[in-house]
């Protein structure tokens, strides 16, 4: 082999070892768009065929149904309601855990977390210990003849339990991006604690904190499990979307797919809106 | 007059310092980064509490840990300028130079004079609704300090205020600082570790160092400390 030809059997060699590992490269970008495709249609599909599977005409005919008119309506309600008094309950706590030590602090975290892990039907099966007619609280409740098991308030209590986590969660976080030396200056230029929290503090975590609050609302609209176990399945009264939804699958499948449509919707909506506010809380924060 | 005798204990040391303060004097606070002048601030401030000692301001005390007095930050009259200059990113120009004046429940129109005057002085009238995330650096620095003045206080602390801003502008901003602080005929504190600004703005200058004052003196003196100081650059322009 002349010198020219070993040169020229090297460079062979080089360019097809080139040639393979683009190949290799373009074959492992072609595998992984793949994985992907298929991961995000996996979860798309069933909401697809959701919408497939409702014709538009039926799906407004059963928007008239006295079920899902109840339901609608009973959802939407407690949701509004227990959302505002999480985010009442929530919002000091959220704000203590975000900026102070306290002895138990950890006990108190991992408390606030829980409802989030338990499975939902312990969920139910706890709060009926705790507010149920032989319930630890619920038997002295139910001596001075308030019962609250089985009633719209059990939806709210349910709602409460399971939604909180979502909003604290959220709220601590926006609390603690609010740089503190922000809270300092507020106080050395003359505002007390209770000033410079509603007119420095809130006004900067305030979208983070509508952000939890949309969330924790999403949570109680879908909520089922605890509701059905505490609250029962009772039209009008307790028997909120997801309930109905369950209901009718035994009989009217259109109503069914009605309520479905209508929660799909409106966790788009979440979706959406979270996003649009945690980028105003992204650009708010001046970055 | 200012005058402090406190003790404090940090993460990795304590700091103990005693020091007055003239009235329309100027203390420039050097030190290393970690070396406690920040935190020393701070409990001027009323931000966080001493352990043990006095901070008297005026006559008047605002931490005695042996008679349990400790004031609380919102009505020690103290005029703070912080490093990242912690303007309120939700509020316009006008608002952040207006809030310890709402904080202390004025009316409006003396509100609207005081903060005009002052926006005035500080060429920030101009900018008066923009947001105040949205400015220069420069910009912020006036903000601040515009801010801390309004409220006409007893004492000012400024933390490392040039720090944030390019060469050219530290050098415009020493002379205007210097003149402004002279105008006000308080006490200052100014922390800084570059030594431009200690010539160019102190009257008096003390070296921190893991919580002590280990050398004091005039700002002509502090170039004679020699290894003892953090590292800098020239001496400042007049």
């Amino acid at each position: 082999m002349t010198t020219i030809e070993a040169v020229r059997h090297f460079r062979g060699i080089i360019l097809s070892k080139e040639l393979f590992r683009r190949l290799r490269s373009r074959a492992a970008k072609a595998g992984l768009a793949l994985l992907i495709f298929l991961t995000i249609s996996f979860i798309a599909l069933p909401v697809v065929s959701l919408f497939v599977k409702s014709p538009l005409d039926t799906v407004l005919r059963s928007l008239s149904s006295p079920m899902v008119v109840d339901a609608l309506r009973l959802s939407l309600s407690t949701a509004a309601v227990s959302t505002l008094i999480v985010v009442i309950l929530g919002t000091p706590l959220a704000y203590v855990n975000a900026r102070f030590r306290y002895p138990g602090k950890e006990i108190a975290d991992s408390a606030i977390d829980l409802p989030v892990i338990m499975p939902p039907a312990v969920a139910g099966i706890a709060l009926l210990m705790a507010f149920g007619r032989m319930g630890v609280l619920g038997q002295h409740l139910n001596a001075m003849g308030i019962s609250i098991a089985f009633t719209t308030l059990a939806v709210i209590i349910a709602q409460i339990f399971v939604s909180s986590p979502f909003f604290i969660r959220q709220a601590r976080t926006s609390f603690e991006d609010v740089d503190l030396s922000i809270e300092n200056a507020a106080r050395t230029l003359g505002a007390s604690r209770a000033y410079t929290f509603l007119h420095v503090i809130l006004p900067i975590a305030f979208n983070g904190l509508v952000s939890g609050a949309i969330m924790a609302f999403a949570r109680s609209l879908g909520e089922f499990g605890a509701t059905i176990m505490f609250a029962g399945n009772f039209q009008g009264r307790t028997q909120t979307m997801p309930l109905a939804i369950y209901t009718a699958m035994q009989g009217d499948l259109d109503a069914a797919l009605c309520l479905a449509i209508i929660l799909v919707i409106i966790s788009f909506l979440v979706i959406f809106l979270v996003k649009a506010l945690s980028r105003r809380v992204y650009e708010n924060a001046g970055n | 007059m200012l005058e402090i005798d406190v003790n404090k204990r940090l993460r990795d040391f304590s700091l103990a310092v005693d020091l007055d303060v003239a009235r329309g004097e100027i203390l420039m606070l050097v030190g290393d980064n970690g070396c406690g002048k920040t935190s020393l601030l701070n409990l001027i401030a009323g931000i966080s509490s001493p352990d043990t000692g006095r901070i008297v301001l005026n006559g008047k005390t605002l931490f005695d840990s042996e008679i349990k007095e400790d004031v609380a930050p919102e009505e020690r009259n103290i005029g703070y300028v912080f490093q990242s200059y912690a303007l309120f990113p939700h509020m316009s120009v006008y608002e952040n130079v207006a809030f310890g004046l709402r904080a202390r429940r004025l009316s409006a129109k003396e509100i609207d004079l005081m903060v005009k005057d002052r926006l005035d002085e500080a060429s920030l009238w101009e900018i008066r609704n923009a947001k105040a995330s949205s400015i220069s650096g420069g910009q912020k620095q006036r903000v601040a300090l515009a801010r801390a003045l309004i409220i006409e206080p007893e004492l000012l602390l400024l933390d490392e205020p040039l720090a944030a801003l390019d060469v050219r502008r530290q050098e415009a901003m020493r002379r205007e600082l210097k003149e402004r602080l002279h105008d006000c005929q308080v006490p200052s504190i100014i922390v800084t570790h570059d030594l431009r600004d200690v010539s160019c703005i102190g009257d008096r200058a003390c070296l921190l160092e893991r919580g002590k004052i280990v050398l004091s003196g005039g700002p002509e003196e502090v170039m004679g400390w020699g290894s003892n100081l953090p590292s800098s650059g020239n001496s400042c322009s007049k």
